[in-house]
């Protein structure tokens, strides 16, 4: 039983260190949101990957950068209802 | 590991990227000079600006083998020096000081704190320092901040804290300032988002009112922790900060700028709140809001004002006014906040204001600029808006406010530095016909993007030019008297004569100088305190200061064939082949050697170096024959004119020089001798100054003309002006004392010479036929000469034409009104007098609007006009996104223009209403295109191609084959074969090498005889291809979108199959495998340049050189991958490429190796960028390198050298 206990403090340890560490109920949601906001981190710390996106989308990096982290705050819409 | 492969290549960069990431101001050589450090890629540049010139040089540059996100000075209280710290992808802290004395970076400090790489909660993407140099706050996009404190110790160091943590879950970091609060607890300014709420909240409601906040972090200086001090909600929109000074000199606080306002915030203050200016005209949209991409805060006697730029480039000065007290002092607390319009100049990723009254602006796309202030915009007629009347509340309405661009005022342009960003295109083709291919790119983006030819040469500024009564054969300048500081003659040798100028206010022929008129002269030079000597066929004429002649004449039936002299000696070489010996003695005059010395053939040339400071004579003669070799005879009083050593030539010689040079293997001076042959080459040896060994030597193929070289001088180093059919100059790199040669954009010169007078203190003099012409080198830190021509909108592509000197470029401009509507409104006839103001593009834009289009065709002529003869403009909001010269079998073989384009495109995610193929004929030699007819097509074509006769074309996931009708093209086959999107297409024989935009690349099989196309070879991992080419049948070469290039090849069995003959019926029905195609492709190179591949091909860049990959990079690197032949090389190359990576780890903290390896392990590739760094180590590092390999550290870096120099620049 200890084991499962320290196991358990373990996994939220990562949790709460590693953004994103999934866990036995992970939603598709979560996941996703997860994964849409590594990746537009990842296009925002690039320099060459925000450059070459601003220069496709014809707009300036700086405000290609506000565009991509105003869309972490909710990647993939709206969360789904919590059925009790 | 999976490193090994049975292909290596050598990386190298030939063109480092120019895009600027940020770019930063500080006296970082610790004077009071400020000089600016700027990031791009992966390198870290530091720039000199000066102010007397205008001119901005570059001082150092290096390779940090890391990306660098973020840069920040700072200074420790009572110092004088400014240290930059980094933010890089090595999950480290950065601390690093400039060596002037040195001229490297110096690394102070390394912190870990977290994983490598850029990822979402890693710190490294914001930095902010306190102003007074006491800490400094690292974060990451989400969540994690860290502040660490500097300070100093007792002997005066910088030291580091550990990381204090400041860490918020679940946050967004918008923007981050260290705030000016004087002595106090330093501050931290953060723009924050938290989205706990949104992602609990179903109904969508948390999202809807989510709250960004302005966040005071103040770090407690005495419990050593830090606190959320302030908290408070400021404008949704708001993305970015500037700090406010404190202090003395002001209110403290921040400006957060948001969409169309600018508000001043403070703890402690009311909020002030100006909208930003919209742009009046009848091309803009009054209801368009600017948000604020840049800004600077610019401090000055006591006051400060701001720079901000919109996204349109025009920059507001907005200032703030404070409450003054009785005694008119102001009082730190803020009255209003003011702002007008400035000026425009281009949109700026950073912007530096110098003390010395310069403004750098480090452009987002193209050229970077560097500008004097005229003056501040103090009094003009430009209608300032404050804040009293507008509200401080972010939520309120306000009427929005208007200005008139105009052309600048406040500042003047004085330099603009070249950048290649963003590079769109290139192609590397011989159009003008000389020995080495040219490089043309296309490369910026709106009105500012250029079509650019580059060309391996030096700069050089052409003083004088002016014809000579008949042609002469040589040139040579000289001083009266050792201790003159310019020249005063320039003797010209004609066949039967000699002609003296006395260089002064006008140049002009004197007579009464001593010099022989009436023979020709061999060689000219200042000998001892104040004597001439002149060199003839029939002797040697030696003037004294006062005008008495002394002649040594020849003995009978002899002539002189060959002379060198320095300023105690003098050697001359007889038509018998008898070497005579010239010394100066005490009393200055010339005394022959008794010793002579017949050599086995007739003697071609001769040298004598430079006589070594300290020394009475040059230790050695250089003895060129006709027999093909080089002797080294002593000087030596007691061996005089004994053989020291030979070398044997591959032909004669026909000029030699000993000259001392910096070099990088010794960190000093070498002896070299420099050789040019009669067949053109040049050699370069390592002469011995003691033993008079020759070794180490280096050749050059400089022409097919008989070489003749030159002593000069560059930058006050010595260099070498080496003459064939073109002119060369050799000199040491000026940062990596490399010895480079490098062809002169110059006419090519039969005689050179040093030239120094009062207007031009370091230059050289030539013959051209028969010009005398004067002129210098400015620059030798860039060996890469461009030529750029304007282009209208973002070139997207180009081709050249199939037998012309000419391109054709497609451009298209997103969110940007096309000509016509541009042309209906100004020419409206309700336009208000003064609002139909036409300002030119290229500083001002163009006028925007969502959705819009703005595309054309341009016919580019880069070698005669070397301008663009035709622009084609797209209408209907179609933008032109491919183009093809394709020939079609049906119409004999004629070849005509192809262009793809799409109507109403978006960008993301990816529609269109429909698309076109656009076929023009060629007219007058290509010069001019003719409308045909087009094709409409349900998408826009994104790939097109010339195969067998006719057209292939990417449309969608779809491959088509058109043919050319007389009304449209004709559709001739299809198939559906990649997943996304088809990006790119190659071709050899009936194969078709499709790439997909995120699945890398399928081989695709035409079987002419069922008119089938069948992917037969795909890949095993999504590569987000951007570009390709074909290295052999088999192979291809790519990069893709995350800065990766890559070698794949396809199973040889795969290959066979799917070119055997008859119908392709085995292929249909090979079983797939994994749900792709039956066969995968095998890896065979990967490698991560940082910057993103457009564009590569298979070409030399050299004459004579071997094929190599040349690739360039979207913020305008330019690469190339050279195969490796013998695997002994390749095996050297790996232990050097590992000794450096330890004794030389790269300056930010990255592992070279895992950097190299960011998204796949690196394998069968080499850096050659670091194995260039090599001779940039310390002597001890590189003699312990040299042992470890069981080689001399000179053949190290031969070999470094020439993997460089036989393939490229």
């Amino acid at each position: 039983m200890a084991d499962k206990l320290r196991t358990q403090q373990q996994l939220e340890q990562l949790q709460a260190r590693y953004v994103g560490t999934g866990h036995a109920d992970t939603t598709k949601f979560e996941w996703a949101s997860n994964i849409h906001r590594d990746s537009l981190a990842s296009y925002i710390g690039h320099p060459p990957l925000l450059a070459y996106m601003s220069l496709g989308m014809g707009e300036p990096k700086e405000k290609v950068r506000a565009m991509f982290l105003e869309r972490m705050i909710q990647p993939v819409g709206k969360p789904p209802a919590v059925e009790d | 590991m999976a490193t090994t492969s049975s292909m290596f290549m050598y990386s190298l960069t030939i063109q480092p990227p120019t895009s600027v990431t940020q770019a930063i101001l500080g006296q970082f050589a610790g004077t009071k000079e400020q000089q600016i450090v700027t990031a791009s890629g992966s390198r870290l540049t530091i720039h000199r600006p000066d102010p007397t010139q205008g001119k901005v040089s570059t001082i150092l540059s290096q390779d940090v083998f890391g990306i660098i996100r973020t840069l920040a000075a700072f200074r420790l209280a009572g110092s004088n020096k400014d240290f930059i710290i980094i933010g890089s992808d090595s999950g480290r802290i950065t601390i690093i000081e400039y060596l002037p004395a040195q001229n490297r970076f110096n690394r102070l400090h390394l912190e870990t704190f977290g994983k490598s790489g850029i990822r979402r909660v890693i710190p490294g993407q914001y930095l902010a320092v306190d102003p007074k140099g006491r800490a400094c706050l690292i974060a990451s996009a989400e969540k994690n901040k860290l502040v660490y404190v500097l300070n100093r110790n007792a002997q005066a160091e910088l030291t580091i804290s550990s990381p204090l943590e400041a860490h918020k879950p679940q946050t967004l970091v918008f923007a981050l300032v260290g705030l000016d609060v004087g002595y106090e607890n330093p501050i931290f300014a953060v723009l924050e988002v938290d989205y706990t709420e949104c992602d609990q909240d179903p109904t969508g409601q948390a999202f809807e009112e989510v709250e960004k906040s302005l966040v005071y972090y103040e770090l407690d200086l005495g419990l050593n922790h830090v606190v959320r001090k302030w908290s408070d909600p400021v404008d949704r929109t708001a993305s970015m900060l500037l700090q406010v000074p404190g202090g003395t000199d002001g209110p403290s606080g921040v400006l957060v700028c948001g969409l169309d306002n600018v508000t001043y915030r403070h703890s402690n203050q009311d909020a002030f709140r100006v909208p930003i200016p919209r742009r009046r005209g009848v091309t803009e949209n009054p209801e368009r809001k600017r948000c604020i991409t840049a800004g600077v805060m610019h401090r000055m006697r006591g006051a400060f004002f701001f720079l901000l730029q919109s996204e349109d480039g025009d920059l507001f000065k907005v200032t703030i006014d404070m409450i003054e007290d009785d005694s008119g002092q102001p009082t730190g607390e803020v009255k209003k906040l003011k702002i007008k319009y400035f000026d425009t100049v281009p949109i700026a990723s950073n912007l530096c204001i110098l003390k010395s009254g310069f403004l750098f602006v480090a452009s987002e796309t193209g050229n970077h600029h560097f500008y004097q202030f005229e003056k501040l915009g103090d009094d003009d007629n430009e209608a300032e808006y404050d804040s009293d009347s507008f509200p401080a509340d972010p939520t309120e309405p306000y009427t929005p406010v208007y200005f008139h661009p105009r052309p600048s005022e406040n500042v003047n342009l004085v330099e603009s530095i070249d950048s290649m960003n963003p590079q769109l295109d290139c192609k590397v083709a011989n159009l003008t016909d000389e020995d080495a291919p040219q490089i043309y790119s296309i490369c910026g983006s709106g009105a500012r993007s250029s079509f650019r030819t580059l060309k391996h040469g030096l700069e050089v500024n052409d003083i004088v030019d002016s014809e000579l009564p008949s042609v002469p054969a040589a040139v040579w300048t000289t001083k009266i008297t050792r201790n003159d500081e310019f020249d005063a003659y320039i003797v010209l040798s004609f066949d039967n004569g000699t002609l003296v100028l006395s260089i002064g206010e006008t140049v002009e022929e004197v007579t009464d100088t001593g010099f022989l008129s009436s023979a020709s002269t061999l060689a000219v030079q200042q000998l001892g305190e104040d004597a001439l000597i002149q060199v003839h066929p029939k002797g040697i004429r030696h003037i004294r200061a006062d005008r008495r002649v002394n002649e040594w004449p020849v003995p009978q039936h002899r002539s002189i064939v060959a002379a060198t002299t320095n300023e105690r000696q003098v050697a001359v070489a007889l038509s018998s082949g008898e070497i005579v010996y010239f010394e100066m003695d005490s009393d200055g005059s010339l005394a022959e050697y008794d010793e002579k010395r017949e050599m086995s053939g007739t003697v071609t040339c001769l040298s004598l170096g430079e006589v070594p400071e300290g020394r009475v004579r040059s230790q050695f003669l250089a003895v060129g024959c006709d027999d093909s070799t080089v002797r080294i005879l002593s000087l030596d009083p007691d061996s005089t004119l004994e053989n020291k050593s030979v070398q044997a030539l591959t032909s004669a010689p026909s000029a030699l020089s000993i000259m001392a040079m910096p070099d990088s293997t010794s960190g000093g001076s070498t002896l070299y001798l420099h050789i040019g042959l009669y067949s053109g080459v040049y050699l370069r040896t390592v002469l011995d100054e003691i033993t008079g060994e020759l070794s180490d030597t280096r050749t050059r193929f400089l022409g097919p003309k008989p070489a003749k070289l030159f002593r000069v001088s560059v930058k006050g180093e010595p260099a070498v002006l080496a003459l064939s059919s073109r002119s060369w100059l050799g000199y040491s790199d000026p940062q990596t004392k490399n010895f480079m040669l490098t062809p002169l954009s110059y006419v090519p010169l039969e005689w050179g010479s040093n030239f120094s007078s009062e207007q031009c203190t370091e230059g050289m003099v030539g013959i051209q036929g028969q010009n005398l012409r004067i002129f210098s080198i400015e620059k030798l830190g860039s060996n890469l000469l461009q030529e750029s021509i304007p282009l209208t909108y973002t070139p997207r592509k180009f081709v050249r034409h199939p037998e012309h000197p000419l391109f054709y470029t497609v451009e298209s401009e997103n969110n940007t009104l096309s000509i016509a509507t541009k042309e209906q409104l100004l020419n409206d006839k309700t336009v208000v007098n003064g609002d139909g103001v036409r300002l030119p593009p290229d500083e001002f834009g163009y006028p925007r609007a969502q959705g819009h289009w703005a595309s054309c065709i341009h016919v580019v002529d880069p070698v005669t006009a070397k301008a663009t003869l035709q622009q084609i403009d797209l209408t209907d909001n179609e933008a032109a996104t491919t183009m093809a010269a394709v020939s079609f079998a049906s119409q004999s073989d004629e070849t005509f223009l192809v262009v793809g384009t799409g109507k109403d495109v978006t960008v993301s995610p990816r529609s269109s209403s429909a698309g076109f193929i656009y076929i023009y004929r060629f007219l007058e030699d290509g010069k001019e295109l003719e409308f045909i007819h087009k094709t409409k097509t349900e998408q826009p074509p994104s790939a097109l191609l010339a195969f067998q006769g006719r057209l292939v074309a990417g449309i969608g996931t779809e491959l088509r084959i058109y043919d050319l009708g007389l009304k449209q093209l004709l559709r001739k086959c299809q198939a559906q074969v990649v997943p996304n999107l088809i990006v790119g297409l190659q071709t050899q024989g009936s194969r078709i090498i499709v790439s997909d935009v995120q699945e890398s690349i399928i081989y695709v099989v035409y079987k002419q005889q069922e008119n089938r196309l069948i992917p037969f070879v795909d890949d095993v991992v999504a590569r987000w291809t951007t570009c390709t080419t074909m290295v052999d049948y088999e192979t291809v070469a790519g990069g893709d979108k995350f800065g990766n290039l890559w070698l794949l090849r396809c199973p040889q069995k795969a290959s066979e199959e799917a070119d055997e003959d008859g119908s392709g019926a085995h292929l249909v029905h090979e079983r797939q495998y994994l749900q792709g195609a039956p066969n995968r492709l095998a890896l065979m190179c990967h490698f991560f340049p940082q910057d993103i591949p457009t564009s590569m091909q298979k070409t030399q860049l050299v004459a004579g050189g071997r094929d190599v990959l040349v690739w360039t990079g979207l913020q305008g690197t330019l690469g190339i991958l050279v195969p490796f032949v013998s695997r002994e090389d390749v095996d050297f190359f790996q232990t050097l490429e590992q000794h450096l990576r330890g004794e030389e780890a790269p300056l930010a903290g990255r592992d070279h190796l895992i950097y190299r390896s960011y998204y796949v392990p690196v394998k069968g590739m080499i850096d050659g960028d670091l194995c260039e760094r090599y001779s940039l180590l310390a002597n001890d590092k590189k003699q312990m390198i040299a042992g470890e390999l069981d080689r001399s550290v000179r053949e190290i870096e031969r070999k470094i050298s020439d993997m460089r120099t036989r393939v490229a620049y």
